[in-house]
């Protein structure tokens, strides 16, 4: 052995016990003067562009030679045009990410013949959770307390929605199981749209992301215009539906399935449900390197969004912003990106069943 | 009520937080930035906001609302200039004071029209926020009583203005309107999402076009060619009218439309999901029915600037209720505005309903910014606006290809696809065409911007309505008849009937002489054809989606009905009547080059980006046109070409966007900017 190696030696080793643990091995790389350029298939409106609005400033800093992150804004096609765009592009220094969101993830799984991506090509440095809460108006919430899910299962339920194929389909799916006739009015733009026809009185059955439900609906429950009914959950280490870490005195949709004459937590049905619920909510949102990237800009990207989750004041400044919900990385990621991106061939085939038949949707 | 004990502290509280040095300072630099990309034309708060984003994270909150307020409260103002100056349309809001403001440009008067149209930004601007710093308090119920059948109402006394904007032909107006709504269905469906004259082999069509790019290509383009044509500057004539000085006159003679117009532009504002992009429409037709004498509507009437310019600043502050109390953008840049506020401090200021109880000092702030930001904005454009007004005595072949690199730029953010060229090259036909043979452009404007909303409230209504009738016959009757709808249906039906009266007496883009019958019989019929084959493919769409059938179907029979109207009248009538107007025929004398040729230079700069990438084609476009149409000297073309690239590249570079690519890049890899 030459001095030469002894040195290069003790240097990957030195690297390796530095670098994080699922990726040891790496050297890194430096951005110093380079820009990355993050593309969120979406507008420049969207929540994706809030959470990466948010992140942005933070990986600049944590980032080996803090180069600048600029949000490229890609929309078009339901996010499928940027999430192509990204498929064809080469891993080159490492200065271009992706961000992709729970509807980039949803046509993955249906089949969409419009996605030309692979999420197994890609490399996953961060996924970002977040929850949901459903929602009723007073009296019928009031009704609910009295007789149980029963007793409202003969109201007509008017519901904003952006489209069944959206991530609005996990909350149509849960009340379709609770066995409540809700008619979804399409066409809405945003959820907060959704929560304006439930203030206005319109609907009257409505879901909040966790951070909207915190800003938006939290002062109507407080004013006693609007009562919190269940969270859609959150997933242990196992995989298991527990209760949401940001809500944990709501009862999960499993806890209030399980009350529910009728609605079974097991079977087809259930995993259908619960296969785009993880893929809509635990793991909604997530960077990618390209494909081809080096271990090296792996491990960088991994220990820089480490090193974000590790400051002072990460609580206090992404619970307004991102909820209290895990920010994963390493190996934590690769398991939410499986159990994102992985549907059983069964609950495919019985959404895809479903929609066409509830919603008329055909996914040619 | 104890309105007034918690609003004047709260007030005090503001004042005390603006009134500071550094926050003042802030502003100002917010406007600046605001003006200097207001003034290009289809660059606006989307574009200004996201520049400034990235320095929003960890801000104190107050100086970066002063930023941030003072970018967004100037957009409308300073977009102005491309309205008036060049007949484009800055941005959405500006649409209409194209049609007044320009002919007057053309008429020497400028910067008359510019400080009319800057004094009453400001005036609406500040009426707007004293309206707003009382009806804030109590706007939450109001807001909360237009339901979907109102917001539809709305949208239908907004379609209602076509009826003052036909032109002389009232049905070739109707007619306009219906392929704009149908224009405005092209893509996914919003209720069911089937696809409308488009097919997913084209991504690009499925997701609809955009307003920026039909707002250009319908106004701007035609508009450029046609000067273009003349080869001469805008300004035929010597500036005259004085300056400045006689624009804040004109605004003070009129100053009670302004007051009208300006509370139309904050109510249109406060009504979340309608958007600004229609109040000034709805100003310019109130400015045209209120008037007496109407004739030189279109012509360069000054009161047609005043109107609409009273409405988009004062918007711009109705808007702010929307946003603020209810988090729900009432456009896109205040979607940016709202995920900026996020990221000021440590995201104390929550915008939603809690705003009023917990920030009502910061509420106050954003409406007083937004004034003061108006204020300081507007004295910076009246300022500047008579050294600017010198533009149009520019020979206009000089000014062209510049205007050409940034619209083109502008479009091309909508999507950055090389299809958005595409798609302005395309409308930009149409608007041409439009102009020559007198078809309402802006008809058709309204009838795109409207289209989206007409048709999902029309929907979302039915749904629920229906909803309503299985509960009771009177739940349902009281939901969709109620008062406010009662109110606005008799609105709209005087407006209509009134405006189709009025109509042929207005004539909103002037005079057009009657040509040969051949050439508008053709364009009639290739509207027709589209508006059939539209109605054709949404009978296509399958009972299961029938939600996005009903709408197109029901526009392309009025659509159908008006063409097959239209050209029976065309058989019956002889060829000096107003069915055949013809630009060609009036212009025929002034024109120096030929219409082909002159889009042929366009053309070339979208097939050469096709090949080799928006800046290599920019270079060859600006050194061919400056040297062969322009006939300057190599050196001088040279020069501009120079200057040209630099420019549009510091722009990109500055909001960190790419240009479109061509075959080239897909060849080889190029380093930015040729990438």
């Amino acid at each position: 052995m030459t001095i030469s190696t002894t040195t290069r030696a003790l240097a990957i080793g030195l690297t390796a016990s530095l670098a994080t643990g699922a990726y040891a091995g790496g050297h890194g790389i430096d951005l110093e003067g380079k820009t990355v350029e993050w593309i969120i298939p979406f507008s420049e409106t969207g929540g994706s562009a809030k959470w990466a609005n948010f992140y942005a400033p933070l990986l600049s800093e944590a980032l080996p030679g803090t180069p600048t992150v600029v949000v490229k804004f890609m929309p078009g096609a339901g996010s499928t045009k940027g999430a192509n765009f990204f498929q064809e592009q080469e891993y080159d220094d490492g200065t271009l990410i992706f961000g992709s969101s729970g509807s980039t993830q949803f046509p993955y799984l249906l089949g969409d013949p419009r996605v030309k991506y692979e999420y197994g090509d890609w490399n996953v440095v961060l996924a970002s959770g977040t929850g949901g809460v459903a929602y009723l108006p007073p009296d019928l919430a009031g009704k609910m307390a009295d007789g149980g899910v029963s007793a409202i299962s003969g109201e007509d339920f008017i519901y904003g929605s952006q489209g069944a194929t959206r991530l609005d389909l996990v909350p149509l799916l849960a009340w379709e199981m609770l066995g409540l006739n809700v008619e979804p009015v399409f066409g809405i733009k945003g959820r907060g749209d959704g929560r304006l026809m439930f203030e206005r009185g319109e609907a009257n059955i409505d879901y909040q992301t966790s951070s909207s439900f915190l800003s938006g609906v939290a002062p109507l429950v407080e004013a006693g215009t609007a009562v919190p009914w269940f969270s859609f959950g959150a997933l242990d280490a196992d995989g298991n539906i527990v209760r949401d870490p940001t809500f944990p005195d709501m009862p999960t949709f499993k806890e209030v399935c399980d009350m529910t004459d009728g609605c079974e937590t097991s079977g087809t049905q259930w995993d259908a449900w619960k296969a785009f619920f993880v893929a809509g909510f635990p793991a909604q949102k997530m960077v990618f390197l390209p494909a081809g990237a080096s271990n090296d800009a792996i491990v960088t990207y991994t220990a820089a969004f480490e090193e974000i989750k590790a400051r002072a004041d990460f609580a206090e400044i992404s619970a307004k912003r991102l909820g209290v919900y895990p920010q994963m990385t390493g190996d934590e990621a690769q398991v939410a990106l499986q159990s994102a991106t992985a549907v059983p061939a069964e609950a495919k085939d019985f959404v895809v069943n479903w929609l066409g038949e509830r919603y008329g949707v055909t996914l040619e | 009520m104890d309105l007034i004990t918690t609003a004047l502290p709260a007030l005090s509280d503001a004042f005390a937080m603006i009134l500071q040095p550094h926050v003042i300072g802030y502003l100002v630099l917010g406007v600046c930035m605001g003006l200097a990309i207001g003034v290009f034309p289809g660059l606006g708060g989307i574009a200004g906001l996201s520049l400034l984003l990235p320095f929003m994270f960890g801000m104190e909150p107050l100086t970066g609302l002063a930023l941030m307020v003072g970018m967004v409260a100037v957009v409308p103002t300073s977009d102005t200039f491309a309205s008036v100056l060049m007949g484009i349309p800055g941005s959405s809001a500006s649409q209409a004071t194209v049609l007044d403001g320009f002919p007057m440009a053309k008429k020497g008067k400028a910067a008359r029209a510019l400080s009319a149209a800057f004094a009453s930004s400001l005036f609406g601007g500040l009426l707007g926020a004293a309206f707003l710093t009382f009806f804030i308090l109590a706007a939450r119920p109001i807001v909360l009583l237009f339901k979907t059948p109102e917001l539809l109402m709305i949208t239908i006394f907004g379609l209602s203005m076509v009826g003052i904007l036909a032109g002389r032909v009232a049905i070739k107006g109707i007619v306009a309107a219906c392929l704009g709504l149908l224009v405005g269905t092209i893509g996914e469906g919003a209720s069911a999402g089937a696809l409308r004259m488009s097919t997913y082999d084209m991504p690009y069509l499925a997701d609809g076009l955009k307003l920026v790019i039909v707002g250009l290509g319908i106004f701007a383009i035609p508009e450029i060619i046609a000067l273009l044509r003349q080869d001469k500057a805008i300004s035929d004539r010597a500036q005259l009218g004085g300056g400045w000085l006689e624009g804040v006159k004109d605004w003070w003679a009129n100053k009670w439309l302004s007051v009208r117009c300006s509370l139309i532009g904050v109510m249109v504002g406060v009504i979340p999901g309608l958007g600004g992009s229609v109040v000034d429409w709805i100003a310019y037709g109130h400015t045209v029915q209120s008037a007496k004498d109407k004739e030189n509507f279109g012509k360069g009437d000054v009161r047609g600037v005043i109107g609409p310019e009273s409405s988009n600043n004062a918007k711009e502050g109705g808007g702010l209720v929307p946003t603020l109390l209810f988090g729900i953008p009432g456009s896109g840049s205040m979607a940016i505005f709202i995920s900026g506020i996020a990221l000021l401090g440590t995201g104390s200021i929550e915008v939603g309903p809690s705003m009023l109880k917990n920030n009502l000092d910061f509420t106050y702030a954003i409406v007083w910014l937004l004034a003061l930001a108006n204020v300081v904005g507007t004295l910076i454009c009246i300022a500047a606006s008579g050294g600017i007004a010198k533009l149009t005595s520019i020979r206009f072949a000089l000014l062209a290809p510049f205007l050409f690199m940034i619209i083109s730029f502008a479009a091309f953010q909508s999507r950055q696809d090389l299809m958005d060229l595409v798609a302005l090259f395309s409308i930009g036909l149409l608007g041409i065409l439009m102009r020559r043979f007198d078809w309402s452009r802006p008809a058709f404007l309204i009838g795109f911007v409207l289209s989206d909303p007409a048709e999902t409230y029309a929907n979302q209504a039915v749904q629920i309505a229906n909803s309503r009738f299985r509960k009771g016959f009177g739940e349902g009757l009281e939901y969709v008849f109620s008062p406010i709808v009662i109110i606005l249906i008799i609105i709209t039906v005087t407006s209509v009937v009134v405006g189709l009266r009025q109509a042929k007496n207005i004539m909103a883009e002037g005079e057009v002489k009657s040509g040969s019958k051949r050439a508008p019989l053709i364009f009639l019929l290739a509207v027709l054809g589209y508006i059939i084959a539209a109605y054709w493919n949404a009978q296509l769409i399958p009972d299961y989606s029938s939600a996005d059938r009903v709408f197109p179907v029901f526009v392309g029979t009025i659509g159908i009905i008006g063409g097959v109207i239209l050209f029976v009248q065309m058989m019956l009538k002889p060829e000096t009547h107003a069915l055949f107007s013809d630009r060609e025929a009036q212009e025929a004398d002034i024109n120096i080059f030929g219409l082909w040729p002159t889009l042929a230079w366009f053309a070339g700069l979208l097939a050469l980006t096709a090949m080799f990438g928006f800046i290599i084609a920019l270079a060859v476009f600006l050194l061919g046109f400056m040297t062969y149409r322009a006939g300057k000297s190599p050196v001088f073309a040279g020069i501009y070409t120079a200057a040209g690239i630099s420019f549009i590249c510091g722009m990109a570079w500055l909001l960190n966007r790419d240009f479109p690519a061509g075959w080239l890049q897909t060849a080889v890899d190029l380093p930015w900017p040729l990438k």
